[in-house]
């Protein structure tokens, strides 16, 4: 292990305990040791890593944690709290990364099958899913991937269409400060159509929660996958979010990630591998950040195979002392001739003291290819305010009007018109009436 | 309704206004005519609140209040309406729901209930037949992609549903065709009543053929340098700003 790292961080002892716990446990424990060879090799991220140069975690990781999740109930006002009123859906709730097998909203059509990632590890139809490249080359990925114990595992049979959207809600609590690694896997198979909304909620005020979250996503040929990502944790806790989707031929994928004031720190890593032609992939996301909130959105979009189309736009609205990164790769090989990619990333800094570094990074080595990227960072317009104002809007109100407005561009994506308008109330809510100066 | 006693504003450490007297009464449609930066736009974005503008001396009390003292909205919310010479786009802001909130703040701030949503729509759409305002606009962003001619009608729209007691026309006509211009006019005229007044800025008479005023005034240097009835604007028509800006320049001189 990083041996510089090592007396710093008190949690190393106890990866090493827990990762020879689980080996023993585990009846195909190659996937774990590879992983955890991985993870001893590169270390936790410092700020001298390239990736995570804007965002420093060490001071996160000198607080003392629990490896387990307690096991406990969802308390009620979270489950309200995450409710998205008037959508018709299937609704699931996921505490502490652990599923109790309940789904509520009616019984799921032929074809979809929902198990506890657990459970499916051990099945061997979906033994395919466990295997392989497991890790990745990111040490939270690949710690993950040498500790995870539980998770949601998603399969979509061929043709098989979810005609409502599953609601999973994921609900993090206890009495003291504990790591949680769920590891999530979804399938869409052949010509499958799926709708996944994710919910992240905590309580407020409850000890520190680390949330080290997988979800491994294959969208096989001509199968349509929409994602929708809510991430309105309360402060308590530290949300890194790896989110792996591997698409096939024709398939469709549409990403939406939405992070709230809230949570401390949130790190997303959305890696968009296109690994046969004709694919189709839109990544939208929103991040509204406050307080000392950091918010980091890493996305790579790897075009490995032509005629592939992807379309990017990230906005962030930044106030009081809180700060976002956005790093949006594209990578187009060689072979990836006839790639269509697009991509956006806007800001709107409210406060004197948010800081927002946004980075473009376009890496094309095919030469008959259609790329752009733009970044922006922007404050307010004084004129837009002032017309509000001059019909009678109060300076709150108008300045909740035009956050609003600026997020539209994201929020009109969504196809589900409550979550369209759920997503519009928690941002007007997260908007303080003196945002000045 | 309005009056404005010895103005001073400045822009910038840029002296804008140098002592405006103007009083204007319920019932009575004020011309402000003038060459370019003479301060015409300026009068109006200082009555509106506009932060760039900083008055340096004298008063001005609306329907017996300190104007001045007062923040935009709530300049808005005791009546005063500014129909902006370049209104703004906000794409993202519908501009029905626009409307929804700040009807429902000034409502609000006047201890009014707020009014249902079966109500507002019949409201608005008796404003938009009243001036001539298309359906479809209205469900538009604000202002998003609008012709200038359709930018200056949704003023007057937002004026017919929000019933302002003093209106501020900054340069409505700049940039209108007759027909909008026709349009703007007759939603004007159809909106006068004995209850409010209207303070029409304009470079040109051509709108006040339209919209018959009860005093023109002629804004030079900052200053009123002369008052009259709507003659006085037929003969600016005729001879131009050059002679006022002569008599004043000798005004100064003594």
């Amino acid at each position: 292990m990083n041996a510089l790292q090592e007396p710093s961080i008190p949690l190393y002892g106890k990866i090493v305990d827990k990762y020879h716990e689980l080996s023993a446990k585990d009846a195909a424990p190659l996937a774990r040791q590879s992983a955890f060879h991985k993870f001893q090799l590169l270390g936790f991220p410092t700020i001298k890593n390239e990736d995570w140069k804007y965002t420093n975690i060490t001071r996160f990781l000198k607080d003392e944690y629990a490896l387990e999740a307690p096991v406990v109930n969802a308390p009620a006002p979270l489950l309200a709290k995450a409710t998205i009123p008037n959508l018709e859906c299937y609704r699931l709730v996921l505490v502490n990364g652990t599923w109790n097998g309940e789904v509520v909203g009616g019984t799921l059509p032929k074809g979809i099958d929902i198990r506890r990632t657990s459970d499916a590890a051990k099945a061997p139809e979906y033994a395919g899913f466990f295997t392989g490249e497991f890790a990745g080359s990111q040490p939270f990925a690949a710690l993950n991937a040498a500790l995870y114990t539980d998770g949601i595992f998603i399969h979509a049979a061929g043709n098989a269409v979810l005609e409502k959207p599953l609601h999973i809600i994921h609900v993090y609590t206890g009495d003291r400060n504990f790591w949680v690694q769920p590891r999530h896997v979804w399938a869409a198979g052949r010509n499958a159509e799926l709708s996944v909304i994710e919910s992240t909620v905590s309580v407020s005020g409850e000890p520190f929660i680390w949330v080290n979250s997988f979800t491994g996503i294959f969208a096989h040929p001509d199968a349509k996958l929409d994602h929708i990502n809510l991430q309105i944790a309360a402060e308590n806790v530290r949300l890194i979010s790896h989110t792996s989707v591997h698409q096939k031929k024709q398939s469709l994928y549409n990403n939406y990630t939405f992070t709230l004031p809230g949570a401390r720190l949130v790190r997303n890593d959305l890696q968009a591998r296109l690994e046969e032609d004709h694919t189709e992939t839109h990544l939208y996301g929103l991040y509204l950040t406050a307080g000392d909130q950091l918010v980091d959105n890493h996305t790579l979009v790897d075009h490995q195979r032509p005629h592939c189309f992807s379309n990017e736009l990230y906005k962030g609205v930044l106030l009081e002392q809180s700060t976002g990164v956005f790093n949006g790769k594209v990578y187009v090989h060689r072979d990836a001739q006839k790639t269509n990619a697009f991509q956006q990333n806007n800001n709107l800094v409210i406060s004197k003291k948010a800081t927002i570094d946004s980075k473009p990074e376009l890496e094309i080595f095919a030469d008959d290819v259609k790329c752009s990227h733009g970044s922006t960072v922007g404050q307010f317009s004084e004129e837009a305010l002032f017309y509000l104002r001059a019909r009678g809007i109060g300076e709150a109100a108008a300045r909740a009007l035009l956050i609003n407005a600026f997020a539209f561009d994201v929020t009109e994506k969504i196809k589900y018109a409550p979550v369209a308008d759920y997503i519009n109330q928690l941002i007007s809510h997260h908007i303080p009436v003196h945002h000045a100066g | 309704m309005l009056i404005i006693r010895n103005l001073h504003a400045e822009v910038e450490e840029k002296k804008i206004l140098k002592g405006i007297d103007l009083t204007v009464n319920a019932g009575e449609i004020h011309a402000i005519m003038g060459p370019n930066g003479s301060g015409k736009s300026s009068l109006a974005s200082v009555l509106a609140g506009r932060e760039s503008y900083r008055v340096t001396e004298g008063e001005v009390l609306f329907e017996g209040k300190n104007l001045l003292d007062m923040a935009p909205e709530d300049r808005a919310r005791e009546g005063l309406f500014l129909a902006f010479q370049y209104p703004i786009e906000i794409p993202g802001v519908s501009n029905i729901n626009f409307l929804k909130t700040a009807l429902g703040e000034i409502r609000a701030y006047k201890g009014q209930p707020p009014m249902d949503a079966k109500e507002f729509l019949k409201l608005s759409r008796e404003k938009q037949k009243l001036v001539e305002f298309d359906a479809q606009l209205v469900n538009r962003s604000l202002n998003e992609g609008f012709s200038g001619g359709e930018k200056k009608r949704n003023e007057i729209f937002q004026l017919a549903m929000l019933e302002p007691s003093l209106s501020i026309l900054d340069e409505t006509d700049s940039g209108l065709d007759i027909d909008a211009l026709r349009i703007v006019s007759q939603g004007v005229n159809k909106l006068r009543s004995e209850k409010n007044a209207f303070i029409i800025i304009t470079h040109y008479q051509r709108l006040l053929e339209y919209i018959v005023p009860d005093f023109v005034h002629v804004l030079y240097n900052g200053r009123i340098v002369k008052s009259g009835t709507k003659e006085l604007a037929l003969e600016l028509e005729e001879k131009g700003y050059d002679w006022l800006k002569e008599e004043s320049r000798e005004k100064v001189t003594l």
